[in-house]
């Protein structure tokens, strides 16, 4: 059990490359990213996304997570505002080799994680030489 | 006989213009202060909460990513919502590293008094992608009542 109290964060605006034209907030989904032996995962937060709104890549050792909301319509009038709705945007440098193949990804409970497995390194062969 | 050199006087400056810069600051703190809040106060109790009012109801909604709808509690009573929830990760494999932890866990509970009174029998809620919504109606006693005008 946690006993710990959870506070509001802070959102942190994200940079997207350029101005957009839209006029659009767009936030930096807070992040977990943990490693294994076998594989680098990244845990976003990115509540009100479906997987319809996200948009995954890797291109360039940079892995990009784009994530737009549903957009609905504001319901009625907002008489108490204490947090903003936006996209979501990150990106991140992957340093080590990732086996572009097996990339798998899984969105629950507005959490989206992110498998990257390690690509196993050439493994030298050896030949062995027999005597004639 | 006092020897003013020209150099050694002060330049001259508008005796208004450091009343003007000060007033100009204070117009710039007020603006920035009225426009970013909009007179509300960011809370610091978790869940941030964004309160929509319609004609006959009032709907909450609030991000709670990572939060199962089992882990999550909520409860009306006169007109103080109340919501508790807990947020938890999965117990860490071994041989894990961190390279960033940003996410954090932990319980939280927060009570809002809701601006109008509302009907505790129709409520409803819904957590969907990590996005918490409930629809509060507004009790009969307060709800608009259009009234029809007779013409003779």
């Amino acid at each position: 059990m946690t006993a710990q109290e959870l506070k509001v964060q802070d959102k942190k605006a994200a940079q997207p490359g350029g101005e957009t034209t839209k006029n659009e907030a767009c936030f930096a989904p807070r992040v977990d990213i943990y490693e294994t032996e076998r594989e680098v995962t990244v845990v976003a937060e990115m509540p009100g996304v479906t997987v319809g709104g996200l948009d995954l890549s890797l291109e360039d050792n940079i892995l990009t997570i784009k994530g737009r909301r549903v957009v609905q319509e504001q319901p009625g009038r907002i008489i108490l505002a204490e947090y903003e709705n936006g996209n979501y945007l990150r990106r991140f440098t992957v340093a080590e080799t990732i086996d572009q193949e097996n990339i798998g990804a899984a969105l629950a409970d507005g959490v989206l994680t992110v498998h990257l497995p390690k690509a196993i390194p050439a493994q030298p062969r050896k030949i062995a030489v027999k005597l004639g | 006989m006092p020897y003013v050199r020209f150099i050694d006087r002060p330049t001259f400056r508008n005796p208004w213009a450091e009343f003007e810069r000060i007033r100009q600051g204070l117009d710039e703190l007020s603006r920035s202060y009225f426009e970013k809040g909009e007179g509300q106060s960011r809370a610091n109790v978790y869940p941030a909460l964004n309160i929509y009012e319609e004609a006959d109801r009032l709907i909450v909604t609030a991000e709670l990513p990572w939060v199962k709808a089992a882990d999550l509690d909520l409860s009306i009573e006169g007109d103080t919502l109340t919501i508790q929830g807990k947020r938890e990760r999965k117990p860490d494999e071994s041989g894990v590293s961190y390279h960033r932890r940003e996410i954090e866990t932990g319980s939280f509970s927060r009570a809002i008094a809701l601006p109008v009174k509302v009907d505790a029998e129709q409520v409803g809620a819904r957590l969907a992608n990590g996005m918490l919504t409930i629809t509060l109606m507004k009790a009969s006693a307060v709800t608009p009542r259009q009234i029809q005008v007779a013409t003779e």
